[in-house]
């Protein structure tokens, strides 16, 4: 039971996929500019770890190793369409799966799908890779979700697009919507958790 | 001259990096040296440039809303855009393993020089990423894809160079424990990108 425990709460801190692993950093810094799209993305990746790991822990004694890349990226891209499919269906995630638009099909070559699949479902039974996979994609959304929250909150102002900082009259920071301030906000809350956790330092 | 403004474009102003963070993993993790960098990129160059034309007749003629009319005016109304992330991935994993194979034959120093990064690219975001901004781009003919293929590859072959160029000299600095390798690297980035950004206001 431990080590069932062991697997969900590491990667949430200790062996965050983001920022000690460094990982799926693509889709964590473009789809951050807004609380309701890194949600979103957050649980999409999630639901797509979760289900890959789980799938391919189920068959991995029956993929040939040399053409087990194809078979995994195979069976993450199904998923995504899915997903993808499932977020273009209602009117409410309508909107945000096509500002999300390229990314979203980028969740197929995130490495955190891939590399969870890699380094753990292949070698583990079905229980714990599926939880091993979700603990992965929460890790990834809390660090996506703590990026956007910085830049909604200074960059326009408003947190899920209720007005916050705004209501006080605050003008918004152009800056801070601009892609490469995702780069340093993340810097900085690598430097935050280094910090913290010493054994992390190089 | 309109090509030519397009293959600028794709490599200053929609910089794979520092405009899209596409191919970021790989961008972070092979750029302590500039030697690695330089093979990465070059595979980057070449698996871009091979694989966005084909997506492009892939998606011109089977995959866009009445692409398949071809085979006859009952196929016009099919549309099949639904599946282009699963063919758009094989045909890049099936690209990168044949060009991995040509490359071992007749080139074996450059297959010893690219070595590991050739596999990996089948997994990058970059090379999927260039396939669907060209679906989305909608480009006319294939030889613009081509020329945004290259570009975009050229663009990310500049950064992964430049940054493995600053690390190298990152090594002598006296950097705060807890920023020490990727965070710092993080920051860099970002400096960087904010450099490029002023390619942005230029209308070519």
């Amino acid at each position: 039971m431990g080590k069932l425990r062991e697997t969900i709460l590491n990667p949430l801190f200790k062996n965050n996929p983001v920022t000690v692993l460094v990982l799926g950093i693509c889709s964590s810094l473009a789809v951050t500019v807004e609380m309701k799209g890194a949600l979103v993305m957050a649980i999409s990746v999630t639901v797509v770890t979760g289900l890959s790991s789980l799938i391919l822990s189920l068959i991995r004694k029956t993929i040939p190793n040399r053409v087990r890349i194809i078979v995994q990226l195979v069976v993450v891209a199904l998923l995504v369409i899915l997903v993808d499919q499932i977020l273009r269906s209602f009117e409410a995630t309508y909107a945000i799966d096509k500002q999300l638009s390229v990314y979203m099909g980028l969740i197929i070559t995130n490495c955190i799908v891939m590399g969870r699949i890699e380094a753990f479902a292949l070698g583990n039974k079905p229980l714990p890779a599926l939880l091993d996979g979700l603990a992965n994609g929460l890790g990834y959304g809390l660090i996506l979700l703590s990026v956007a929250f910085f830049r909604e909150l200074l960059g326009s102002g408003t947190l899920f697009g209720i007005p916050v900082l705004k209501a006080l009259g605050y003008p918004g920071n152009g800056l801070v919507i601009l892609p490469p301030m995702a780069l340093i906000i993340l810097g900085c809350i690598i430097w935050i958790q280094r910090s913290i956790d010493k054994d992390l330092q190089e | 001259m309109e090509y030519l403004s397009l293959f600028i474009k794709s490599i200053f102003v929609d910089n794979m990096i520092f405009a899209y963070f596409l191919g970021m993993c790989s961008y972070l993790a092979v750029s302590k040296n500039v030697k690695t960098a330089n093979g990465l990129g070059i595979a980057v160059v070449l698996v871009l440039a091979i694989t966005v034309p084909v997506n492009y007749l892939l998606n011109r003629f089977v995959l866009q809303p009445g692409a398949l009319s071809w085979l006859g005016p009952k196929f016009a109304a099919v549309d099949l855009s639904f599946l282009s992330y699963i063919l758009f991935i094989a045909v890049i994993a099936a690209m990168v393993q044949i060009v991995e194979m040509i490359v071992e034959k007749y080139l074996p120093s450059l297959y010893s020089s690219l070595g590991i990064f050739l596999p990996l690219i089948a997994v990058n975001c970059a090379i999927l990423g260039g396939s669907l901004f060209m679906q989305q781009r909608e480009f006319g003919n294939i030889l613009e894809a081509i020329v945004y293929a290259l570009g975009s590859g050229t663009g990310w072959y500049l950064a992964i160079v430049t940054l493995a160029a600053i690390r190298e000299k990152m090594a002598y600095s006296n950097v705060p424990a807890g920023l020490r390798g990727i965070g710092i690297t993080f920051i860099t980035v970002g400096l960087m990108g904010i450099a490029f950004m002023a390619f942005m206001g230029i209308a070519l």
